[in-house]
């Protein structure tokens, strides 16, 4: 009996398993990849970009008189499989153009696929520089984190007078690390003191208890605590952070902007500021407010940055398609490289040499468990 | 570095130590009865957290409650899993099994995800455990301090369930010999039920710790303390209570005294399990505390 239970329990798991993306060679349809994390620790990233591209391929389900079919791949947060996930998409559902991955290191890992098999990619929140650096097929439409490192390191010297500031930072994360860089060079300059970082600590992803890298901290002093990293783990370590007595501001970059964030953080993330892309609170263009409505009205609450950077890579193809008047991924590439004022949900979008969108950064807060908008920086 | 900071860091090392120490107790006691490592361990651990935040949050029960029962629907989980994976293949060679753990394991993994999506989600910590002590300029969450002592205590009343009842000494023998055991008259079968019933109550009991102590639960949650507590219990001798309780100690302290002394380091904090482990298996291959007849039975 207990044997039948066990097959139908396994039965029923596999079953539960989706089915999705059944290869095709139809040439009326223009396939569009999407290699996003949903599971893993960044699924809750994924899980809001994709719900931004699901609504723009709602909204706009054709081009050129062809229907866009979106085929969704889960890459588990983990690079390895990120490539997998991009090969996969080439390989066996012949796509024409590919959106992803949340998460720089996941980006950096299926870049190198679609560059060689020759098909355009533009990812929605890969932040770290080299991810579009020296891949001609690379593109995307939020800034970089040179910029955003940059915005912090201000706001901690301007806004909050911090002369000394400690980072904590992920390790494995390319984006984490990046920006930690870029955060640190500009507070050095910015303060003009060689030595104004105090403390550089390191965590890995996955990790739990902080504690002892929080006491190095709490020893060094600092005015401010640096602390890039995925919405999970950051979470935790502000908790443990302020239950070690450490009440410092706390700052970091977009990724924290989640429900998960604010779910799991509780008291302790209030008051925390991060920079993002893109803020309901404060919409910049007409398409962001058509965006903010449509959104509204499939999901019943108010747009992140993430669903609006997954929106707007989409129409972003879109657009290249209809300039080039081809759905080639060769012409699609060569399109997307000429993207000029483009009108998105989170901004004006020009590409440059590299690639990459200039675009302004959000400052948001914790309030009261949510997120406030409190200014936005122009590059 | 300071005597407060040191001494902050020892009590941050004892609390995770203690955590490590019991949930090893869990794999130490099925792996002393059946040869068996219980890969499921972590997901075991993984389903009393969602137990006992759903008890809480969806049942809106009083956490005591809810507890208890995330606790004992946990050891009823466990048995079960014992009887559909592990007990068709008592008589298959002992890889079969492992194959069978690693799949089980798997299974728990992937249904957790189809049934509670892969989004970490808040587990509610008790008033009691929320408190922030001062002892000097030393603080203490009031929790880190309980950990401890649970641990102690359970251990305690897991010896003398082991030394002093009959039942304890059934264990003992199905553990020395399970075909001996089952010729003296002993219902094997049952004391493997019972073996992993407390195993899995144990193991529902620190994660449930761990949880309050790191309130981000997810599907794939148990994997690490799974992996690093399995490997508490190798370092202190696997098979052996007193040792996992040793190896538990060693691990949680041992990592937090390495990234306190060496932050250049911290990236490294898994690998020192490893490494932890090689060393061990290279200097004394049977643990700390393990007995040198643990590997003769074949």
């Amino acid at each position: 009996m207990f044997k039948k239970l066990g097959f139908a329990v396994l039965a029923l798991a596999l079953i539960a398993f989706p089915l999705a993306g059944c290869g095709g060679g139809d040439d009326d349809v223009i396939r569009i990849g999407v290699y996003e994390p949903m599971t893993g620790v960044n699924a809750a990233g994924g899980e809001m970009t994709v719900e931004g591209i699901e609504l723009a391929n709602e909204l706009f389900p054709e081009i050129l008189g062809k229907q866009i079919e979106i085929i969704v791949v889960d890459n588990k947060s983990e690079p390895q499989e990120a490539a997998n996930a991009v090969s996969r998409l080439i390989d066996r559902d012949n796509v024409h153009a590919i959106i992803g991955s949340y998460g720089s290191s996941l980006s950096m890992a299926g870049g190198p696929v679609a560059e060689e098999a020759g098909i355009p990619v533009v990812g929605c929140s890969p932040t770290n520089p080299l991810v579009t650096l020296g891949n001609d097929y690379y593109f995307r439409v939020c800034f970089i984190d040179p910029f955003q490192g940059t915005v912090m390191a201000n706001y901690a010297v301007n806004e909050l007078g911090a002369k000394t500031a400690a980072i904590i930072k992920d390790v494995t994360q390319d984006y984490s690390v990046g920006l930690s860089n870029f955060f640190k060079q500009a507070f050095v300059e910015l303060t003009g003191d060689a030595d104004s970082i105090v403390a550089e600590i390191n965590y890995n992803t996955g990790d739990q208890d902080f504690t002892p890298q929080l006491q190095t901290a709490k020893a060094a002093n600092p005015d401010v605590i640096f602390a890039p990293g995925n919405y999970a783990e950051s979470a935790l370590l502000i908790k443990q952070a302020r239950e070690a007595d450490i009440t410092v501001p706390i700052l970091g970059g977009d990724t924290w902007e989640a429900p998960d964030f604010l779910d799991v953080g509780g008291d302790a993330v209030e008051g925390v500021v991060y920079s993002t892309h893109f803020t309901a609170q404060a919409p910049v263009t007409a398409r962001s407010n058509e965006f903010l409505d449509a959104y509204r009205n499939k999901f019943g609450a108010e747009a992140n940055a993430f669903a609006a950077l997954g929106y707007d890579a989409y129409l972003v193809i879109l657009d290249a398609i209809e300039r080039a008047n081809s759905h080639d991924p060769g012409d699609i590439r060569d399109a997307l490289a000429d993207t000029q004022i483009f009108e998105g949900a989170t901004g004006i979008i020009t590409l440059d040499e590299n690639g990459d969108a200039t675009k302004s950064a959000i400052i948001n807060t914790v309030e009261n468990g949510e997120f406030v908008y409190l200014t936005t920086v122009h590059p | 570095m300071s005597g407060t900071e040191f001494t902050q860091h020892i009590f941050n090392g004892i609390a995770l130590g203690s955590l490590y120490a019991l949930i090893a107790i869990g794999y130490t006691m099925v792996y002393g009865i059946l040869r068996l490592i219980n890969f499921a361990h972590g997901e075991i651990l993984m389903s009393a957290m969602f137990f006992a935040m759903f008890g809480v949050t969806l049942f809106s029960l009083p956490w005591p409650v809810a507890f208890l029962l995330a606790i004992l629907l946990t050891a009823a989980f466990g048995i079960s899993i014992e009887r559909m994976a592990y007990r068709p293949l008592r008589n298959a060679p002992r890889i079969s099994v492992l194959i069978s753990a690693i799949g089980v394991s798997f299974l728990l993994q992937n249904l957790g995800l189809v049934v509670f999506g892969a989004r970490p989600k808040a587990f509610p910590r008790p008033d009691m455990f929320n408190q922030l002590w001062h002892l000097g300029d030393v603080s203490v969450l009031s929790l880190n301090l309980y950990i401890p002592i649970f641990t102690v205590l359970l251990l305690i009343g897991l010896t003398w369930f082991i030394n002093k009842t009959r039942t304890g000494m059934a264990m003992r023998a199905a553990s020395k010999d399970l075909d001996t055991a089952r010729l003296m008259g002993i219902d094997v079968d049952k004391i493997i039920s019972i073996t992993f019933g407390i195993g899995s109550a144990l193991a529902a009991f620190g994660g449930i710790m761990w949880a309050m102590k790191y309130p981000s639960i997810h599907p794939l949650v148990g994997l690490f303390p799974g992996l690093k507590c399995f490997i508490a219990a190798v370092v202190g001798g696997i098979g052996n209570v007193p040792g996992a309780m040793l190896g538990g100690f060693i691990l949680g302290v041992g990592e937090i005294m390495l990234v306190a002394f060496m932050p250049e380091l911290s990236g490294y904090r898994d690998a020192f399990a490893f490494v932890l482990l090689i060393f061990i298996l290279l200097a004394k291959p049977t643990g700390i505390l393990g007995e040198k007849t643990a590997e003769v039975k074949s």
